[in-house]
């Protein structure tokens, strides 16, 4: 037992930090494609579109049924060997292919839920004045879809952050890689870890703050 | 003016509107009364289109349609020249009860916000709303939330209001300013189909009242002539269940 190095640990929080925002950006990255893509795959599931439908229901078991960890190198590693044009790929973008194909896949689902979930009475309220079925998308069901999904995917997008740390294994120096050669180089292996790991927890009790906000201000209609 | 003839919707292999006729003058007021499961509800809902009919023809105001070949756009017109009251009222839950008037205001006959608020806030004042335009429905009572629904059909300016039981679920302490605020609808000549079960505002207000059974019209004429001397044994059999044994009872 020997007493830890705060000091190290103080100094390393600056060093660490310059690594922080490619740890962000690759998550804000993930988070935006994702977004986009679970949206779309939400829609094709819920209108059940012929032949689409079944290759979303395909996508979505493979991304939710392997490691994200399994994905990443498959991209990484795996895909430039038979498609040539990928032998260019860096390790960060194949750590936002990854990031958004994993994610969009457990989004897309809770996302379906959200838009089923809206009270089918106000589907035929919104049809029976005349609105035509984008207007009903747009004005009645997806503002109430979001409320109901936000929670989730913010605990999705807080999930991403925290895996972008697996980009390390790609060889990219993000937080984790930073911290990775930071404690290869001073031996205090528990000193540069414990740092990390509180990094992470600020980051994520940060988000969550931001998310109980957010949630406040959307739950605004339902207050009695 | 609205024509409906020789409607008819199944659902598999159950027949439940079985050719039905019914004409509607501008200004009329029309209950349709009967047991449940006769396809009261499912008459209303396919003038809407919110149920495909399965035949029959269907004229409302400039729009004539057969339904078998609706075409999309036939059907917008149908929806556009009708307006729905619901037994649930099925308000836009993420709006306000003046953002709930607006809204097909703005999202189908594209008004202006300002102007749409507008004529939401003049139809708040006449279902006795105006204090409570910031209300979402959550923190509106059922009656409340019922008027909001019948100023949402106000607003629409359809060529009728089609009313499918809309005091059914309120508890019965509301159930009175909503049939008031009916009332005065009749009053202003509003086009209106009821479907309901207080016989006294059957009694009171309408022009017709229709008897339906098994999917179709047995009996309609005037509610003194319906209530006092109904001529078919089904409509004897049910006025007498349900005004309990004396038919008279629902006119004196």
């Amino acid at each position: 037992m020997r007493i830890l190095d705060f000091d190290y640990m103080l100094g390393l929080v600056p060093i660490l930090l310059r690594y922080l925002p490619l740890t962000l950006q690759m998550a804000a990255a993930g988070m935006a494609l994702a977004l986009v893509l679970s949206c779309g795959l939400a829609v094709i599931r819920v209108l059940r579109i012929p032949g689409l439908n079944a290759a979303t229901m395909l996508f979505i078991s493979f991304f939710r049924g392997t490691p994200l960890l399994v994905q990443l190198f498959l991209f990484y590693y795996g895909l430039p060997q038979v498609l040539a044009f990928l032998t260019q790929i860096n390790g960060i973008t194949a750590t936002i292919m990854g990031l958004t194909l994993h994610f969009s896949a457990y989004m897309a689902e809770s996302i379906r839920a959200a838009i089923v979930g809206v009270d089918r009475s106000q589907t035929e309220a919104a049809l029976s004045i005349g609105m035509t079925n984008s207007q009903l998308m747009r004005r009645i069901v997806l503002p109430q879809a979001t409320r109901v999904a936000v929670p989730t995917l913010m605990n999705y997008f807080i999930d991403m952050i925290k895996a972008t740390s697996l980009a390390f294994t790609l060889g990219v120096t993000e937080l984790m890689g930073a911290t990775q050669k930071e404690a290869a180089g001073s031996f205090l292996y528990f000193e540069a870890f414990i740092t990390v790991a509180v990094m992470y927890w600020i980051i994520v009790e940060l988000l969550a703050w931001f998310q109980r906000w957010l949630e406040g201000r959307l739950n605004r209609a339902y207050r009695r | 003016m609205i024509r409906i003839a020789n409607l008819v919707k199944r659902f598999g292999d159950n027949t439940v509107l079985d050719g039905i006729d019914l004409e509607i003058e501008q200004g009329e007021i029309i209950v349709v009364i009967g047991p449940s499961g006769t396809g009261k509800s499912t008459l209303l809902r396919c003038i809407n289109f919110l149920e495909r009919p399965d035949a029959g023809r269907l004229v409302i105001g400039d729009l004539d349609v057969d339904v078998t070949r609706a075409s999309r756009a036939d059907i917008l017109a149908a929806r556009r020249r009708t307006a729905f009251v619901f037994q649930n009222y099925a308000l836009f839950a993420h709006k306000t009860a003046l953002e709930n008037i607006a809204e097909g205001l703005i999202v189908v006959n594209r008004w202006s916000k300002a102007k749409a608020h507008a004529r939401a806030r003049e139809i708040l004042q006449r279902i006795g709303l105006a204090d409570r335009a910031d209300a979402y429905p959550a923190s509106l009572s059922g009656g409340q939330q019922q008027r909001v629904g019948i100023g949402r059909a106000m607003a629409a300016q359809a060529e009728v209001i089609l009313f499918d039981e809309p005091t059914s679920s309120l508890d019965p302490e509301w159930v009175e300013e909503v049939l008031a605020l009916m009332k005065q609808l009749a009053r202003e000549r509003q086009t209106m189909l009821v479907v309901t079960h207080e016989m006294s505002f059957a009694r009171d207000v309408a022009d017709r009242v229709v008897f339906m059974e098994g999917g179709r019209i047995v009996e309609q004429g005037p509610p003194s002539q319906l209530f006092n001397a109904p001529r078919d044994p089904r409509t004897q059999d049910f006025l007498r269940k349900i005004l309990g044994g004396q038919p008279s009872a629902a006119v004196s």
